[in-house]
């Protein structure tokens, strides 16, 4: 029997979701191999029976929990899918401003019709088995991990920075163009995606394990920026993290 | 006299979450209700603080879906208010861009999310044992367009090189040609297309509304132009606000809109209404076979003029990549002199314009952030589409009914994540 496999969102663009339907010809391997049973974007077919859930999105409100540890029980393998579920993303941006304040500044006077508090990558709510990082996630590491999965292995993900992948892409080092880069403590996966478009890594992918972020802060300093203004280039998607406080 | 309940929480095949209400008793309509109730993600609040090269990376990040639109529409913005004007070649490239973007989301909305109803199927998954004819040609349609997004933009979902006042790394000749020719390769997947919608029998409603789009002299509009509508004429881009009216309702995370009437559309349809002389000639005959003349008030042509669209996008992707091969491209000075100042931006996205302004101080930071979304423009429409569909089919099947509905809102291709993060916000 095919593995049933579902696919959820909470706060995000659904765009790691587009990712999956932009496998293009792959996807019909991909419909072969596994039973999609519950993928709102794309299905109206839908069963709560499945043994592998991928969930894009951070958990920004209270009643997000109970519905993402219901997936959580149902699931066998839970695979955070996408940098607002591994890291929590941009979302994690208004946790650095009051949250009345931001409720306001976008609901005005209607500001308590809106629940909020501050945005979590879904670890902080139930155990992750295996991470797709990523903003948006590449679709051949979605892949990679979903044969890992099918074949009863343990995906492999890199514990080494972009940097890796980037000089092996032959890039110039962006810091060179003057911009300011975090690709030396990212994990790397994505083929320094860009900074081979010769743009900044953000960090989207989180950090890799035991990162010397305080080298880097001072290798941001160092190129012009203040100690503020360091602290402010992993918020953009590693507001979550200590590195960002 | 019989009693109908109709609740349809979170309706698929769209992007976000929505929720379909509807009460009828003893033959009287009690509740018929769109609800829009997606998390608030708050992008207005958050870019406030940023530098002016990092905020249309993060508002990308509004929709995956139409993250290409929201990237340009927030540099158009940042730009204004740099007072920086574009170089034609970047303009050009965006332009290219646009369509690319254009063409991948309408072959995703026509082929996977709303033709499985008009074949009486629950999603594309049943088609590929039934029918796989059609969702290869769908997925080698698809593909195509993001390798065109891929080859301009870096990056399909979430573009990379797209940035203010130009682009950070420029498209490769090589690929630009390979791709103007698979895009010319194209047509016997544009005629199969065209062939199969044809045989799709659409819904026979018509309720005229206001339709309010992009409009240019040069071209059918999407990257630049006025705003104009069928109801008001045009005004510039910077009149959004007096145009747009946002208000809140409270069954909805997302804001609603009127201009001339209680509601709007935007999109495929409105463009068309607003537009249809400027298609590409190709585009005009695909859009007669499909039995489409301008003005349409059928909501539910909306998926059929994005077919008409994405023919309209090979044309209009072909003629834009000759001029860029006949210019052939250089690499340009990006420098930005910094200013404080405000700005807005308006660009016709797939499903409809979409307008970000911003303000920034003298060192580049943003300061005051809007985003208005083409979905939000349309919530209020659909509410009115729905209340002028039930009585027209309250004697049908409960399923029916519902499916109806479901149909309707599918057909205008909402994208309901894109809708949660606005407000008005007064610059001052």
């Amino acid at each position: 029997m095919k593995p049933k496999i579902a696919f959820f969102d909470f706060a995000c663009c659904e765009g790691c979701q587009l990712q999956v339907v932009n496998l293009e010809v792959e996807m019909v391997d991909l419909l072969g191999a596994v039973d999609i049973v519950q993928f709102r974007e794309a299905m109206t077919e839908k069963s709560d029976d499945y043994a592998i859930a991928f969930v894009e999105g951070s958990i920004t409100r209270e009643k997000d929990i109970p519905r993402l540890k219901k997936i959580r029980e149902q699931a066998t393998i839970l695979v955070a899918l996408g940098a607002c579920a591994t890291i929590g993303g941009v979302n994690c941006l208004k946790n650095f401003q009051p949250a009345d304040e931001v409720r306001k500044y976008v609901y005005g006077d209607k500001a308590d019709w809106y629940e909020t508090f501050a945005a979590r990558p879904i670890d902080a709510v139930v155990p992750v088995d295996y991470y797709i990082h990523g903003c948006p996630m590449h679709k051949e590491e979605f892949l990679k991990v979903v044969k890992s999965l099918l074949l009863g292995k343990k995906p492999e993900i890199p514990t080494y920075p972009v940097c890796v992948e980037c000089k092996r892409a032959g890039n110039v080092c962006v810091f060179e163009l003057g911009m300011k880069c975090l690709g030396p403590v990212t994990r790397a996966g994505c083929g320094a995606w860009c900074p081979t478009y010769r743009d900044n890594c953000v960090g989207c992918r989180g950090l890799i394990p035991d990162p010397n972020t305080n080298a880097e802060k001072e290798v941001l300093k160092k190129n012009g920026l203040t100690v503020e203004q360091a602290i402010g280039q992993f918020r953009i998607f590693l507001g979550y993290s200590e590195v960002a406080k | 006299m019989r009693n109908i309940n109709i609740r349809v929480d979170h309706i698929t095949r769209v992007e976000g979450h929505g929720d379909i209400v509807v009460n009828v008793k003893e033959g009287k309509i009690e509740e018929c209700r769109w609800e829009v109730v997606e998390a608030p993600r708050f992008f207005e609040a958050f870019v406030r603080g940023r530098n002016y090269t990092e905020v249309a990376h993060i508002t990308s990040r509004i929709c995956g879906i139409c993250s290409i639109g929201h990237t340009l529409c927030s540099l158009q913005a940042t730009e204004s208010a740099l007072g920086i004007k574009v170089s034609e070649q970047t303009r050009l490239l965006r332009r290219i861009l646009i369509q690319g973007e254009n063409l991948q989301s309408h072959v995703l909305h026509t082929y996977f999310l709303a033709a499985p109803d008009f074949v009486g199927v629950p999603s594309v998954v049943p088609l590929v044992q039934t029918h796989p004819d059609v969702v290869l040609r769908a997925l080698r349609m698809k593909k195509l367009a993001n390798d065109l997004c891929d080859v301009f933009g870096g990056r399909t979902v979430h573009p990379i090189t797209p940035t203010v006042n130009g682009f950070t790394k420029l498209p490769e000749i090589k690929a630009i040609k390979e791709i103007r020719k698979r895009l010319s390769d194209a047509t016997p997947d544009l005629v199969a297309t065209l062939e199969l919608f044809k045989t799709l029998k659409i819904p026979k409603f018509e309720r005229e509304t206001e339709y309010i789009s992009l409009k240019s002299k040069e071209e059918y509009a999407l990257y630049d132009g006025m705003i104009a509508s069928t109801d008001a004429g045009t005004t510039p881009v910077e009149n959004y606000r007096s145009w747009t009216n946002e208000y809140l309702v409270p069954h909805s995370t997302a804001k609603y809109t009127k201009h001339v009437r209680d509601s709007y559309m935007v999109g495929a349809l409105a463009r068309f209404n607003n537009n249809y002389d400027q298609l590409s000639p190709r585009a005009k005959k695909v859009a007669a076979e499909l039995g489409l003349k301008a003005p349409c008030y059928n909501p539910f042509m909306n998926s059929v003029v994005q077919v008409v669209e994405a023919v309209h996008a090979v044309d209009e992707s072909i003629r834009l990549i000759d001029e860029v091969l006949d210019k052939g491209l250089k690499e340009e000075d990006r420098r930005v002199l910094l200013k404080a100042g405000k700005g807005v931006g308006a660009v016709d996205v797939p499903r409809g314009i979409l307008f970000h302004e911003y303000a920034y101080d003298k060192n580049g930071v943003c300061t005051e952030a809007n985003c208005i979304i083409p979905t939000n423009q349309n919530h209020a429409n659909i509410q009115k589409d729905m209340e002028a569909l039930l009585p027209q089919i309250l004697d049908r099947p409960q399923d029916e009914i519902r499916l109806s509905f479901e149909m309707l809102v599918r057909a205008y291709d909402p994208c309901i994540s894109c809708s949660t993060h606005l407000l008005k916000v007064e610059f001052v």
